[in-house]
Parts: structure tokens; C-alpha cells; sequence
């Protein structure tokens, strides 16, 4: 099987890559990236005008399956994945049960492979039942195919179980994701804590109860030589402390999610329950230093924290409603109308941000470039065009979206897994 | 008459106009329940539901009274929060409710927005009678009735109120009323009940009671809940009592001519002692009388505003 891509605009800074360029994919596998690839194939795309990138890859999804398929199952969050441009995302392990053994993880990979769209990587718990007590056999795990650890949603608020995971994790050179938050801070919170939380009387979730868990990971990160990555960062008082770190050569990473970067707490006025996230919407002061973040090249990743809820889910008063953000079918989009169009980041940028540090910090060597011998794992992407959300035509089982009705210029047009084109659905 | 509001759902959004409005219409309406028989026909046919969902007697009791003496038909519900997660959705709740077909809802409710969410899915008129942590717009309105009633005027008063702001809808409610129709606000209480963001709203922000007071207008008291002091905003009652109760010596500092509020129900000893709210000076139990009075002008600008235009 021989998929031929032709003159397309190849963006691939892993390979120092911005030109028209044709791409030869047989069995997987890219195999000639040049220009006037002549060669039979099977298929020929024509990609004219588009742009072609190595595959973006979600490194923060919560696709629900097992066990709360009334949200998202693997099948429709593959297919969220796909429309939205991802060939390969990574799922939080807070499903039920939850994954933290092997048996889980191979449910899921055997269950992904049935759907055949898109590479779901599993993540899987720190700690059992993400419970905080007692850690997950990680080796086991890792060996099953979990390609991360995290207790999302439920951080290991112990400073020594952490301390554990990041050590034992050492044997692995495991990644920890950490969604830093420090509990205590944050107790019946439901949105950031400031003016705009004091004004509709709704309990607040304090900044620094992030940056307190983010120093801790930092701490604990550079004590033993382990590495740590800063799920969904969102205050601009974490910035400084990863910045520093960095520079004193922690193995620290950080990624930000498009809601963090183009919505503020002003806008849960009103009480509309598809604004509650946790992190919360920040302030516009938050949201103008984490863009200037992006800009300067401190932060890793996108990453959407695609958490879909039902509408009975959601609508509740504001204090009931569970947190979360559908994410995975507009953040191509939003990212290419507010940071690309607008001129806050080069479009090679957002592509090592959606594609090459992914995969990188997933440790998948085959991604993330458009070389031969790489996966043949593309994103194409018309950067002319212009799209209004719609929340109805999502592919996700759930539609608890903000952005509905969004006009947003750039949106993903096709996306290939391992050479073969996913979407457009072939139905 | 200046009123333009569909729902009645926070201070916030009203005009000073309409809120002089309805302090206006109430003074029309005071007259009625000092009559042998305090009834008038205005609202003869409208069907009023006073949903709590949080524990109230005095605002349940006095909207009913209010509705009773225009002639509305009110029916209660009360179920507390906590009941009603067991089972049905607040939204279906109120669906089924409405479809009995009601003319306003007037609504108490522990979550924040919850008169806001109302607006999203129904017909019928909605009244805040307190969100949360967010509003209170009917005791907002009777205490500015209060005020002016003793004092005249708005303009150049000072305001001071005293206690948990943090938490309080009545503090938002009176913040946002006193200053739309010309007073200045002193909000006073411990950093931690007090955050300094406040000061954004145009009010002054002071933790010492003392410096507050002097020359103040107004004392307004505010309810400590031992929720708070479980949960460490303050240390001890005695340590709170100290610093924020409101005695006779304290009062002393305010002008010879304050008055001294209190939205109630009252902690004598904590937040205020005992001769200081039944003092001479204290407008508490005129507040409880000026609400019936305030809630028919909300009731009757809300409702009966149209067939009064079509009568015209």
C-alpha cells in the first residue's frame, strides 16, 4: 500500500523542514520526502495549498472507556481525535476501574486497535485507584505499554508518595504528569479565585495552590534526577519557578491548553457551567504571561485536557457541575486563529508543540518528523480557511464545548495514521 | 416609572433610577399594611411560587405576606438542597413546577447563579431572594428603604458594614445598591472574610472597627457563622468579638445620629451585644417591616406593570 502526498508545505522542524515538498508513504512507514517524488502509488493526495505536518499528538485526553461510555468511548474520542487532527493521543488513566494494571492497559490498546483510527497511548495511575496510598506497579505498566504516569484530577497530594513515584520511576525513566493542585487550597472551589470570583460569589481556587504543587514537583524533580511535566500550567506565578528550573537543568516540562489561552474567569459570568475547568479559567493577567510563555519558548506543549461530559452532566448549577472542557476538535483551530494568525507564534512552533516535544517526552522516536524511516503519521491543514464551531457536528459523544459558534480561521483537513487516511471518514 | 427589568436577579444590573423606583412604589405600599384590612386587588389572579431551597422564615414569610396583600395566589416549596440531589435535577424541579403555570418565581437557593440559571429555561418572572454567596437584591432594597425612611438621603452618608463579606450576599447586595444611589461604603472585617479585591468594587476596605465607625451614618452588622471559625477565617469567637462586635463604647465613635442595621438572624454577643440591637438606635425590627412593603413594590413592578399600561 503506497500513499503519495504532493506538493504540500512539509512543516517538520525536527528535520529543519518548511518547503513544498512531496511524500512517499509505503506500509506504515514514510519512505522519500523530496520534491517531484515520482513513484505508482495507491493513492495520491493532492495537498496543494495545505500544510503538511508530522502527526499531532494529544498528550492529555480522557477518552472515558471503561467505564463512562455515556461520555466518550474509545471509538469516539478516535474519532474526535481524527477530525480534529490528532494522529495519536494519550489517555488519563481516571476511568473504572481505573488504569492501574496491566489488564487495563491492554483493554485499552487491544480495544484501540479494534477502532483502528487513531494511537491512543495509554497513561497509566500513580498511585492505585489514584488514591494517593500506595503506588501502581509502574514497570509492569510500562511494560504493558503505558507510556506515562499520572493521578490527574486526583494529585498524589503527598509530598513522600511523589517523592516515591518520581524515584522508583527513575528505573523506567518514567515521565510523571502532574496536575498541580494543592487540595487543601482548593477545597469546594469551583473557579479562579480573584475579582471576578468575589463579584459572583462563587468559592475560588487560588493561584497559588498551583504554584505550590508545581515547586514541590520541581523540588522533588531536581533532588532525584527525575523527570516531571506540568500538566494543563495556567498561572502566571508557575512561570518563573519552571523557568528557573529549567535553567538549573531540571528534567522539568510544561504544557498549556488552548481554553487557558483564550478564555478568562470573566467569562463565568453568567454561571455557564460549559466555563467550569479545573485548572479554572484564569485571569486576563494569567492568560497575557502564559501567551507571552508560549511566545518566548518556555512551554513544552499543547494539550487539550479533552474531558467531555453529558449535558445531564453538565447541566447543573454552577456549584455541581463536574469540570471539563471538550477539547479535541477545536484546539487545532484555535491555536492556528489566536497564535498563529495573530502572529504570537510561527507556525514550525506550534508544530513541535503539537507534534515534535510530544513525542519526544512520550519517548516515540518514529514520531514527531516527516523523514524516511518515521511513521507515516501526517496532519494536514488548511491555514486559509475558515470555520464555524459547531458543537452538533462533533464527533465526540459529548458537546460540552465554550467555543460553540467561534468563527476561527485554520482548521485540520486530513489526518493520516500510519498511512492511511483516517479522515475524512471513509464512509 | 423607571423600571425595565424582566427578572429581579441582583443590584448589580439595576440603574440608580430603578432602584429609586422601587423604593418609591414602596412607600406606596407601606400604607397598605397599616390598614384595618391590608389587601388591595392589584395582583388578584397571578400565581406567585416561593421556592426555598435553603432554610429562611423571615424572606419566605415576608414575600408570602407581601404576595397575600396585593391579592396573589404564592404556594411554597421548600426541600432543602440535599433532597433534591437525591433525586431530580434542580432544572426538572422547576419545570415541573412551571408547568402549572406560575407568573414568578421567587427563588432562595444555596448555589451562587442559581436565580441566573433560572432565566435560561424559564417563562415566568424570577426574584433572587439570595443565591449563594452572590445576592440578595430584595434585603438590598428594603435597607435602602430603611435608610432613607431615618436619614433622607443617600448622598454623602457613610456606610459601614461590618462581618463575614466574604461570604455574604447582603454585603454584595448593599455594596453595589448604596453606592448607585450615592453613599459611601466602608466594608470592615478580617483580611481573611475581607479579601483586598474588593476595593475594585468602589467600596473602602478597613480591618479595624474601630477607625470605621468614626463618623459613620450607618452601622450595618452582619451574621458570623461558626462555619467560618471551624474552618480557621478566624480563630475564636472570643478573638472575633474583640475585634468586630459592635457594643455600646464602640458605637459611641460613630456619629450621635447612626442607626444600626442588622439583615438578621441575629447572634447577640457576637457580632452584636444584646443592648446594642435592641437599643433605641437600632432599625432591625423596622427592616423586617420595611421588607413586606419593599417585596409587594418588587412583586408589583415585576408583575403588574403591564396590565397597568393596558388599563392606562
Amino acid at each position: 500500500m503506497k500513499l503519495l502526498i504532493k506538493n504540500g508545505r512539509v512543516v517538520s522542524p525536527a528535520d529543519r523542514l518548511d518547503e513544498t515538498l512531496d511524500v512517499l508513504v509505503e506500509d506504515g512507514r514514510i519512505v522519500e520526502v523530496g520534491s517531484k517524488v515520482e513513484a505508482a502509488a495507491d493513492r495520491v493526495v493532492d495537498a496543494s495549498r495545505l500544510v503538511v505536518a508530522p502527526g499531532f499528538i494529544d498528550m492529555h485526553v480522557h477518552l472515558r472507556e471503561p467505564g463512562f461510555e455515556e461520555k466518550e468511548t474509545i471509538r469516539t474520542g478516535s474519532r474526535a481525535a481524527a477530525r480534529g487532527g490528532f494522529t495519536s493521543i494519550a489517555c488519563m488513566p481516571n476511568t473504572f476501574p481505573v488504569n492501574d494494571n496491566a489488564g487495563v492497559t491492554e483493554f485499552i490498546l487491544s480495544e484501540a486497535k479494534r477502532v483502528g483510527l487513531v494511537n491512543i497511548l495509554p497513561i497509566a495511575a500513580v498511585t492505585r485507584g489514584l488514591k494517593g496510598e500506595q503506588l501502581t506497579d509502574m514497570a509492569d505498566l510500562a511494560a504493558a505499554g503505558a507510556v506515562a504516569f499520572s493521578d490527574d484530577g486526583q494529585p498524589v497530594g503527598s509530598a513522600l508518595l511523589m517523592r516515591r513515584a518520581m524515584d522508583y520511576g527513575r528505573l523506567l525513566r518514567a515521565l510523571i504528569i502532574d496536575h498541580c493542585e494543592e487540595k487543601s487550597l482548593t477545597e469546594d472551589g469551583v473557579m479562579n479565585e480573584g475579582r471576578a470570583s468575589y463579584l459572583f460569589g462563587l468559592r475560588g481556587m487560588p493561584a497559588m495552590a498551583e504554584e505550590i504543587m508545581v515547586s514541590r514537583d520541581i523540588i522533588l524533580a531536581e533532588h532525584l534526577g527525575a523527570r516531571v511535566h506540568i500538566a494543563h500550567l495556567s498561572v502566571k506565578g508557575a512561570l518563573p519557578l519552571v523557568r528557573a528550573a529549567k535553567e538549573r537543568g531540571v528534567a522539568v516540562t510544561a504544557e498549556v491548553t488552548p481554553h487557558h489561552l483564550v478564555l478568562t474567569d470573566a467569562a463565568c459570568e453568567g454561571y455557564d457551567t460549559r466555563f467550569k475547568v479545573n485548572p479554572p479559567l484564569r485571569s486576563a493577567e494569567d492568560v497575557a504571561a502564559l501567551t507571552e510563555a508560549v511566545r518566548e519558548g518556555l512551554i513544552d506543549v499543547f494539550a487539550t485536557d479533552h474531558a467531555p461530559y453529558t449535558a445531564e452532566d453538565k447541566e447543573l448549577e454552577f456549584d455541581r457541575a463536574p469540570f471539563g472542557i471538550n477539547g479535541l476538535e477545536t484546539a487545532v483551530s484555535l491555536l492556528l486563529d489566536r497564535l498563529v494568525a495573530a502572529g504570537v507564534i510561527p507556525l514550525n512552533r506550534l508544530v513541535e508543540m503539537m507534534s515534535v516535544n510530544p513525542a519526544a517526552l512520550l519517548g516515540l522516536e518514529r514520531k514527531g518528523r516527516v523523514r524516511p524511516g518515521a511513521d507515516a503519521d501526517l496532519t494536514l491543514l488548511n491555514l486559509a480557511k475558515e470555520t464555524v464551531v459547531d458543537a452538533a457536528r462533533f464527533e465526540s459523544k459529548s458537546r460540552n464545548t465554550p467555543f460553540h459558534g467561534w468563527k476561527l480561521k485554520g482548521l485540520p483537513v486530513q489526518t493520516i495514521v500510519a498511512g492511511r487516511v483516517v479522515y475524512p471518514f471513509d464512509e | 416609572m423607571e423600571f425595565h427589568q424582566k427578572h429581579l436577579l441582583g443590584i448589580e444590573q439595576l440603574t440608580d433610577a430603578e432602584i429609586l423606583a422601587v423604593l418609591d412604589t414602596a412607600e406606596s405600599m407601606a400604607e397598605i399594611s397599616t390598614r384595618e384590612v391590608k389587601k388591595v386587588p392589584t395582583l388578584r389572579g397571578k400565581t406567585i411560587l416561593n421556592l426555598f431551597f435553603e432554610a429562611s422564615t423571615r424572606t419566605r414569610s415576608s414575600f408570602e405576606l407581601a404576595a397575600k396583600r396585593l391579592s396573589a395566589d404564592i404556594v411554597n416549596f421548600s426541600q432543602s438542597t440535599s433532597a433534591v440531589t437525591k433525586g431530580e435535577s434542580l432544572r426538572d424541579t422547576i419545570l415541573t413546577l412551571e408547568a402549572m403555570n406560575p407568573d414568578a418565581l421567587v427563588i432562595r437557593h444555596s448555589a451562587s447563579g442559581a436565580a441566573h440559571y433560572l432565566t435560561t429555561f424559564c417563562r415566568s418572572h424570577v426574584i433572587n431572594a439570595g443565591d449563594g454567596q452572590h445576592e440578595h437584591p430584595t434585603q438590598a432594597l428594603l435597607d435602602a428603604f430603611t435608610i432613607r425612611q431615618e436619614k433622607k438621603n443617600f448622598k454623602g452618608l457613610k456606610v459601614v458594614i461590618t462581618g463575614d463579606i466574604l461570604h455574604s450576599r447582603v454585603a454584595r447586595s448593599n455594596m453595589f445598591c448604596l453606592q448607585k444611589l450615592g453613599a459611601q461604603v466602608v466594608l470592615c472585617g478580617p483580611p481573611t472574610l475581607l479579601p483586598d479585591e474588593f476595593r475594585s468594587f468602589g467600596p473602602e476596605v478597613s480591618h479595624d472597627f474601630d477607625l470605621a465607625l468614626e463618623d459613620a451614618d450607618v452601622v450595618m452588622m452582619l451574621r458570623i457563622q461558626l462555619e467560618r471559625m471551624q474552618k480557621s477565617f478566624f480563630p475564636s469567637l472570643r478573638e472575633y468579638r474583640n475585634l468586630y462586635c459592635l457594643t455600646p463604647e464602640r458605637f459611641k465613635r460613630a456619629k450621635k445620629s447612626a442607626i444600626i442595621m442588622h439583615p438578621g438572624p441575629i447572634n447577640r454577643g457576637v457580632e452584636i451585644s444584646a443592648d446594642m440591637a435592641d437599643s433605641a438606635k437600632s432599625v432591625i425590627l423596622k427592616q423586617v417591616e420595611n421588607g413586606v412593603s419593599v417585596r409587594m413594590a418588587v412583586l408589583y413592578l415585576l408583575l403588574g406593570g403591564k396590565d397597568r399600561e393596558a388599563a392606562d
